[in-house]
């Protein structure tokens, strides 16, 4: 049960006052989400909670705002709160609905029921095993566990759908806590109804169908394995209130729930900052040269720093940028990732690499501008607590982990701290790091081109584009939630959601890859277009984001061509669209008077929104470098 | 430890799962007369004075005390 990986605050209760104290509502939550960053005892979880009621209800900027509702066999009531302070922890503010005890099938179904007034946008299912797998007989035979078990899964599954078509919420799925006590032994394994031997299927199948119908997994049984089941159920409280889940084990639960619900939202952490010297090996190059570090087969402490790095070079794998950041000399740096032999990190693996003896703060923001991610998008690992604490006061967005002392812990703290929780893992993930890898050609490029025209030429772009296809929701889903600059409204949608969108005859989607002489990277573009209620023959731009991967290519020229061509082929006349700013997209507040919209209202509206207009009668569009391959 | 320590504690972790430094609990409160402590925060509370004291009520326990100073008694008994 590894909370944030942040040692707890002595004097918890005097920062909670000064928190309160704030009269000023965004300071106040800042303290607060600050607070929420360190480990939290059982108690401290709830005052935060009570703090949180206590301050403004209105929406600020820099946390975005959720509705969950938890629909459930059992008491979660106790829950609550530590879902409220971990969503606090990922900057989400998150409206809890908790469902009557027992009653999640009649509320889903019933129109009058109080979840359709809460609106939700996500609905988790916390379920017990219980029901799924009763009044199966110790003797029945496998072919008799399945069949139980398929109707089971099948029920869920009719529940999924109606949550989604209903409710239009994404949908979670917790997995079974396994709570039953051993019948026979080790011989449990060996019997098909032996209960745990059926909650293990259970949850297998379980996983089987979430996977089909995109449903998230919330994955309890995965959590209660790790930590023991002694941590999470307490056979008294379920006696005495039906809790399943312990009270004394909500502060963990609460970081389950919120780090899927942080990811589904695009809120997980994209790139892994390294410190080198006691980081990433043992001593320190500069003082005991190449031959002198810690590190490699042989010896326990070489070992432990080898660990860590077979643990980046997973994350690498699974779409996570490598950075480093070090006090050190560029070239001594480098010397270690070049000529020494047991090192399995290797310099190309690097995306961005910074070694000087600057100010670590600085050097950060360098990283994330040259990576074009938000510093909070970063997770900054250095065993030196006097650089952690200077990070964690000048740059809070950052994510500091407090690193134990011992390298043989390293990885257990990094990867039990939720940073990189994920519900999809997708092509684009998977070529991720080839991509990066291919940026810093381009950037050579760039170095060498003699200008930003002879760049773009050099490239040798394409643009292959076309409608959402099935193939790509997962993809272009990922990237609708996860993009935060280059998105004019931050508005988010699920998978099933775009799906009907893609397959409603009257809207316009499209997707686009850029392509160029160092590689494809991948579908960076969605952009939607539906047809405005109000006046025919005008469409709204609903949806289009970017990766800040492509920035500074002329994309979003070649990509408004390609609609507004799409569009007259409707005879439609005009485009609206709508800039919303936020605290992220501040870098395209410009995109729509450069496409050569038109301001349609003189003064911004509710929550600062900004309506354009765009004639396509008299839209010329602008030459790129970009050729066009259609698919 | 003494009655009054436990006392204190049983206040102390009261004020602070409710916010509210105003509740003083003596012997003889009873949890109906404590604004806000339901049962919700009941068993919250016991939760959080087992993980304070490192002791586990047994259910038979937590249904039955009639008032702080019944909590108290058992704490005793339960730390010698």
């Amino acid at each position: 049960m590894d909370h944030p990986a942040v040692a707890s605050q002595s004097d918890f209760r005097v920062q909670l006052q000064a928190a309160l104290a704030e009269t000023e509502s965004r300071a106040r939550l800042d303290s607060l989400a600050r607070l929420a960053q360190s480990r939290l005892s059982f108690i401290e979880t709830i005052q935060l909670d009570q703090a949180l009621a206590r301050s403004a209800a209105e929406t600020i900027d820099g946390f975005a705002r959720v509705r969950l509702a938890v629909l459930s066999t059992n008491t979660i009531d106790h829950l609550l709160p530590a879902i409220r302070v971990a969503g606090l922890r990922c900057r989400l503010r998150i409206d809890v609905f908790s469902g009557s005890f027992g009653q999640y099938r009649q509320e889903l179904r019933d129109p009058a029921s109080p979840l359709v007034q809460f609106r939700p946008d996500l609905i988790l299912l916390s379920l017990n095993a219980r029901q799924a797998a009763s009044g199966v007989s110790i003797s029945a035979t496998a072919q008799e566990v399945e069949e139980v078990l398929a109707r089971a899964i099948e029920e869920l599954r009719e529940l999924w759908r109606h949550a989604r078509s209903t409710f239009n919420a994404a949908v979670i799925q917790q997995s079974y806590l396994d709570v039953s006590e051993p019948l026979f032994g080790s011989y449990d394994r060996l019997v098909p109804a032996a209960p745990s031997r059926l909650i293990a299927r259970l949850n297998d199948l379980l996983a089987h169908a979430a996977a089909q119908e995109n449903v998230m997994l919330l994955d309890l049984a995965q959590a209660s394995a790790r930590d023991g089941i002694g941590a999470w159920f307490d056979i008294g409280r379920w006696l005495q209130g039906k809790m399943e889940i312990a009270p004394q084990a909500a502060p963990a639960y609460g970081d389950l729930v919120a780090r899927v619900v942080a990811a589904q939202r695009g809120l997980s952490k994209k790139c892994l900052v390294f410190d080198l010297d006691n980081t990433l090996w043992g001593g320190v190059i500069g003082d005991d040269g190449i031959e002198g570090i810690a590190l490699g087969e042989g010896s326990a402490v070489g070992e432990a720093y080898l660990a860590l790095q077979r643990y980046a070079l997973q994350m690498k794998e699974r779409g996570v940028i490598l950075a480093v950041c070090s006090k050190n000399d560029m070239a001594v740096a480098e010397t270690a990732f070049r000529d020494h032999p047991e090192m399995l990190l290797r310099r190309t693996d690097v995306a961005a690499f910074v070694a000087n003896w600057g100010d670590k703060a600085a050097n950060l923001k360098t990283i994330a501008e040259r990576l074009n991610i938000g510093l909070d998008s970063l997770v900054f690992v250095d065993d030196n607590p006097v650089e952690r604490a200077r990070i964690r006061a000048s740059l809070p967005m950052v994510a500091v982990p407090e690193l134990p002392e011992d390298p043989a812990q390293y990885v257990h703290c990094l990867a039990n701290a939720g940073y990189f929780e994920s519900v999809s893992f997708t092509t684009d993930d998977r070529q991720r790091a080839g991509q990066y890898a291919a940026n810093a050609e381009r950037e050579a490029l760039l170095g060498t081109s003699e200008s930003m025209d002879d760049f773009l030429r050099g490239l040798g772009m394409s643009v292959v584009f076309g409608p959402v296809r099935p193939v790509d929701l997962a993809r272009a889903t990922q990237l609708i939630n996860k993009t935060n600059q280059f998105n004019p409204t931050t508005r988010r949608c699920t998978a099933e959601e775009l799906a009907a969108i893609a397959a409603a005859p009257e809207a316009v989607t499209l997707q686009f890859r850029l392509v160029d002489r160092f590689g494809d990277n991948g579908l960076i573009s969605v952009l939607i277009l539906r047809p405005d209620p109000a006046q025919s023959g005008v469409m709204e731009i609903d949806t289009w984001v970017m990766s800040c991967r492509v920035f500074g290519r002329e994309l979003e020229f070649e990509a408004m061509n390609i609609a507004v061509e799409a569009a007259r082929r409707r005879s439609v006349r005009a485009f609206r669209a709508k800039y919303v700013s936020s605290s992220k997209n501040g870098v395209i507040r410009d995109l729509y008077p450069s496409l050569g919209f038109a301001r349609a209202d003189p003064e911004a509206g509710v929550g600062g929104a900004i309506q354009w207009q765009l004639d396509l009668s008299t839209y010329t569009g602008r030459k790129t470098h970009i050729e066009r391959a259609e698919n | 430890m003494a009655d009054q320590e436990i006392l204190d504690l049983l206040t102390r972790v009261l004020r602070d799962l409710l916010m509210d430094d105003s509740i003083a609990l003596t012997m003889t409160t009873r949890r109906e007369e404590v604004r806000n402590w339901d049962s919700l925060v009941y068993i919250n509370f016991i939760v959080a004075v087992e993980i304070e004291l490192g002791i586990k009520f047994k259910i038979a326990d937590v249904e039955s005390f009639a008032n702080v100073g019944e909590i108290v008694a058992k704490i005793r008994t339960m730390l010698k």
